[in-house]
């Protein structure tokens, strides 16, 4: 079988789906959602790739490396957000996000 | 062998890389090159320098912003494309770009005080402020699904930051984070979207992507990656059914940051939605006029209707936002020349009040203590009268009662819906504000009429009494010099439909 642009697409909107899931459904710690964000941009990732050999564009990679650096970044920040969170509430369960609601 | 090959062709793509290769027009972006390099020195002083110097970096940063605007009016750029198509200038950009500008400027300002009280006294404040205003400026100018990606990501990741920037509140950090997971998800929806729309298109450059939607092959790939970027967007302006941070994050953020979180980025990002909806999908119309309308009922609705029961101001305000980018919306699902006239409209004058109200809330201060209970509010008009007409004013506009600015931010809107048929979507808005009037002139009667409390701290200081001063000023005094900002957006509006 010749593995075509719509096996990656597929593989890709499955990790999508995952990393989409793994923020709404997860219940346990906060590093869980850090993971599903990176799950959704390496999805993205992907297709980028996947969608510039299909094309025989540039483009796709240029922006697939684009993605990578701000996801570095994101991450950077999204770690740093957590530790001054930890350090005023000392847990970093999902649950226990709730000071404010309404 | 092959690889023989590979370094000959290789080879040939650097050759045509260097004949082809010439510097790209650097003077239509001279405004966001300017902030950047400023940003970067200002970053430099403030480590060596440290903290002390705060208060003299946020004059400078105001002031600097202050300066992009003059440039900005004084390039007055129109419909420009520069680096390789990644990048347009053109009227409603500048348009749009002088109202972050003046919005980051005023909350800056506006802020200073609060800074300094709360012991968020350090330097990376107005330096991270700048490059958020940097990122909003570049996403606003985004002709292509990259550069827009990187503005809105240079402008959410400073975002993240000052909101949780009273490190030792837990409220604080908590809605940093908050804002943070739903932030990258909506960036993550975005990428994804802007993924289909370039393998379906075949680039990511608004013409491309515009070309091949005109020439009717509005493939079902398309149409999906559309659906993704307008959520992504809706994300951004907090239009429901995307809006569930708003209000933790709005409660949560130091008051100058909600301030700045309700004027500059939602102004951006609807910037943003405007252009990528009227630009490259402008042909797909009949498909995301759905969308529009659909979220444009939904945050009305809801705007009109949470707000009722909140106690906290900074709450209130945020239900109160997501009302108003309802109303802002009904204008763009008009889709013509007229409604996006009344967006601008809506939004220029959305950004007046907003401030002029945070203003207010900042003044909210009990023995040195920030108060955010909208019944800590009674009897405000005996302790400190101007203030509390001010405060009046604001919401007497926001509720859209005539002959206040609110009132015609709505009037252009509704009147664009009518004209494009759209006559259900007009009586809902009407119906809504009428709803959502309840709340706010619910706080009216607190200030006029409820048993006074002790009163709040005094003098209030000259930056927070200057800008109430002119925010109220434009917000009562609208309908009698309203041709500046009627006629500029006009003049944007058109220069943005093709």
């Amino acid at each position: 079988m010749e593995i075509g642009l719509t096996h990656y697409l597929t593989v890709a909107a499955i990790l999508f789906t995952l990393g989409v899931f793994g923020i709404f459904l997860n219940r346990k710690n906060v590093i869980t959602i850090l993971m599903s964000i990176e799950l959704m941009l390496l999805a993205v990732n992907i297709n980028l790739v996947a969608f510039s050999t299909y094309l025989g564009d540039m483009v796709g990679q240029v922006f697939a490396m684009l993605v990578l650096t701000v996801a570095a970044a994101e991450a950077a920040i999204g770690l740093a957000i957590l530790v001054v969170y930890f350090r005023n509430r000392g847990t970093i369960d999902v649950e226990d996000v709730n000071v404010m609601k309404g | 062998m092959i690889s023989t090959l590979f370094l000959t062709q290789l080879q040939i793509l650097i050759n045509e890389a260097m004949t082809e290769f010439s510097a790209p027009d650097y003077l239509p972006a001279l405004p966001e090159i300017f902030l950047g390099g400023i940003s970067l020195i200002l970053l430099t002083i403030g480590v060596f320098v440290g903290n002390r110097i705060t208060t003299l970096l946020t004059w400078v940063t105001s002031l600097v912003l202050i300066a992009a605007v003059v440039i900005i009016l004084s390039l007055n750029i129109n419909d420009q494309i520069t680096f390789g198509g990644l990048y347009i200038a053109d009227t409603f950009g500048t348009f749009m770009k002088c109202l972050v500008l003046i919005g980051g400027a005023i909350t800056l300002i506006m802020g200073m005080s609060y800074v300094k009280n709360e012991g968020m006294k350090r330097f990376e404040f107005p330096i991270l402020i700048l490059f958020a205003t940097t990122g909003m400026l570049l996403m606003i100018s985004a002709n292509d699904l990259i550069s827009l990606y990187v503005g809105l990501e240079m402008q959410s990741l400073a975002l993240y930051i000052v909101a949780a920037f009273k490190r030792e509140s837990i409220r604080s950090t908590e809605s940093g984070l908050k804002y943070f997971v739903l932030g990258a998800l909506s960036s993550g929806l975005l990428l994804y979207g802007a993924t289909l729309v370039y393998g379906f298109a075949g680039g990511t450059s608004y013409e491309a992507i515009g070309n091949i939607i005109e020439s009717g092959d509005l493939s079902l790939g398309l149409l999906i990656g559309l659906v993704f970027i307008a959520s992504a967007l809706a994300f951004k302006v907090s239009a429901v059914p995307f809006h569930m941070w708003t209000p933790d994050v709005y409660e949560g953020a130091p008051t100058p940051v909600t301030a700045f979180f309700a004027a500059a980025p939602k102004i951006a990002a609807m910037a943003v939605l405007i252009r990528v909806l009227i630009g490259p999908f402008y042909d797909a119309f009949d498909q995301w006029q759905q969308i529009i309308i659909f979220i444009s009922i939904a945050s009305m609705v809801l705007g009109a209707f949470a707000a009722i029961m909140q106690a906290n101001i900074k709450r209130l305000l945020a239900y109160s936002s997501i009302g108003h980018v309802g109303y802002a919306l009904v204008g763009l699902a008009s889709g013509n020349e007229e409604g996006i006239r009344g967006v601008i409209i809506y939004l220029s004058i959305y950004m007046v009040m907003t401030l002029g109200a945070f203003g207010c809330v900042l003044v909210m201060r009990k023995r040195g203590q920030m108060i955010e209970n909208i019944n800590d509010l009674a009897g405000l008009s005996r302790s400190n009268p101007p203030l509390a007409l001010v405060f009046s004013i604001f919401l007497f506009s926001m509720a859209g009662i005539p002959p206040l600015a609110g009132f015609f931010g709505k009037f252009y809107v509704f009147m664009s819906a009518v004209n494009a048929d759209l006559i259900g979507l007009a009586v809902i808005g009407v119906l809504t504000s009428v709803i959502g009037a309840f709340y706010y002139i619910r706080i009216v009667k607190i200030i006029y009429f409820d048993k006074p409390k002790d009163s709040f701290d005094k003098p209030i200081n000259i930056e927070i009494t200057a800008t109430l001063t002119l925010t109220g000023i434009i917000t009562a005094f609208f309908f009698a010099y309203p041709s500046p900002i009627i006629s500029g957006a006009a003049i944007a509006a058109r220069s943005l439909l093709p």
